[in-house]
């Protein structure tokens, strides 16, 4: 009818965020049938605590977008029930940058790959007191020392068990470490040493790792993750989305996480690196992202789950939403390559959204 | 944040992405500066929490921008 304009779009001149490559077509469902998973999932985490199964973590990650925030929403209200409150603030250093062996295609400081990093040597123990000072000036709880490197040699091994001690008796900060592979007895020495957590990411699921890493087994990643708690030290055990991996990939990962029952998990985003094999890949979308943060706290309820590498890159004006999607740490300051927003507006969003800082152990 | 704008390189001289002379500017602003201005040579770069140094075999410590 004329004149009648109820029902007419209003023009726009905002270009809806499209789907990327490989995000997969999710059909509609009944809606009381999509009710229906959101509240089974709701009496299993905040009434049976029991943890959800691959089964029931699939029919989640196949809703639709609007159901989005019906997840984050959930995943937020688990985060509290068993993690509370508090986000656990961190800063990272690559204390050692470039120049790796190995061939993880998502990876700046592959040797194998012609990037701009250039390698560079250990750095001397003033720089990385004073990078702990930085961190420890942006209120942070915890400073992780990363080597770019397969696994530690012996000479590295040493200069890490000088430098945990000094740090911690410097700064007060939990001194986590990130070195690679890890023998059984480099594991023990770690544990020994003052190492209060581990860090070593299982990055993706097990049947697409040797898409993105041929030089070593997703097998031997798991055994580092396995000795890390066999020798006392709290494990972090990270993941990278956005590398061409499924759906049913990252629910096979979340599975894997499961059983590997980490202490922390650091969630990066593919932030694709000029001259890597997957520098062409476009960033994950941003509300793919939460829809994704929001899995992870639904499969791993207990975990720190820290933003990590890629957010600012992928989620933009939304990452004050991951915080309310089930993520409650992060990286505060740069990473290890490239840089981070400062910490003084992480600090901020955390005050925001009345979000207290603290030191997290894991519960699962 | 503008994360994704590219920052060009000034006339005359290399881009601090990747080093070329007819690059317009690739570096992004989440990226600290990898090669020099002057040569073009990738520069040795630590990152920290707080900030960054890079430097420049022959030119020595870039400017802070
Ligand atoms: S082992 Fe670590 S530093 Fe080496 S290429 Fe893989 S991700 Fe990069
Ligand atoms: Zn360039
Ligand atoms: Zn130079």
């Amino acid at each position: 009818m004329s004149g009648d304009t109820t029902n007419s779009p209003t023009p726009t001149t905002v270009t809806l965020s499209p789907p990327r490559r490989g995000e997969p077509v999710r059909p509609d469902i009944e809606p009381s049938a999509a009710r229906a998973r959101i509240h089974a999932a709701e009496t299993a985490l905040l009434d049976d605590r029991r943890l959800l199964t691959g089964e029931e973590l699939t029919g989640l990650a196949a809703l639709p977008d609007d159901y989005v925030t019906s997840l984050a929403a959930l995943a937020h209200q688990v985060r509290l029930s068993w993690c509370g409150p508090e986000v656990e603030v961190e800063g990272i250093l690559s204390a050692k940058t470039g120049g790796c062996p190995e061939d993880c295609h998502f990876c700046s400081q592959s040797s194998q790959f012609d990037t701009p990093v250039k390698a560079t040597p250990f750095l001397d123990a003033d720089e990385v007191l004073q990078a702990a000072e930085e961190t420890k000036a942006s209120g942070a709880t915890e400073f992780c020392i990363v080597l770019a490197v397969r696994g530690p040699d012996e000479r590295t091994m040493q200069r890490i068990l000088e430098l945990v001690p000094m740090v911690q008796e410097r700064t007060g900060l939990n001194v986590a470490v990130s070195a690679g592979l890890l023998t059984d007895d480099q594991a023990r020495r770690f544990g020994e040493g003052g190492v209060h957590r581990y860090n070593h990411n299982l990055e993706t699921s097990r049947s697409f790792f040797p898409n993105v890493v041929t030089t070593h087994t997703w097998e031997e990643r798991q055994e580092t993750c396995e000795l890390v708690r066999a020798h006392g030290m709290e494990l972090c055990c990270g993941a990278l989305l956005g590398m061409g991996e499924t759906d049913e990939q990252r629910i096979e990962l979340l599975t894997q996480l499961q059983d590997l029952d980490p202490t922390e998990v650091p969630l990066n985003f593919l932030n694709p690196r000029p001259g890597t094999p997957l520098g062409g890949e476009q960033p994950v979308a941003a509300w793919e992202a939460i829809r994704w943060i929001a899995l992870f706290r639904l499969g791993l309820p207990g975990v720190i789950l820290r933003y990590a590498g890629g957010r600012e890159v992928t989620l933009r004006e939304l990452q004050s939403m991951g915080m309310t999607s089930g993520i409650n740490a992060l990286i505060v300051g740069n990473y290890l390559t490239t840089l981070g927003r400062s910490a003084d507006e992480d600090l901020q969003m955390l005050s925001d959204l009345r979000m207290p800082v603290g030191a997290l152990t894991g519960v699962l | 944040m503008d994360t994704t704008g590219d920052v060009a390189a000034p006339d005359g001289a290399h881009c601090t992405g990747c080093g070329s002379l007819s690059c317009i500017g690739c570096t992004r602003t989440l990226d600290p500066p990898r090669f020099c201005p002057q040569c073009g040579r990738r520069l040795t770069v630590a990152v920290t929490p707080g900030g960054f140094r890079a430097r420049c075999r022959d030119h020595g410590a870039l400017a802070p921008t």
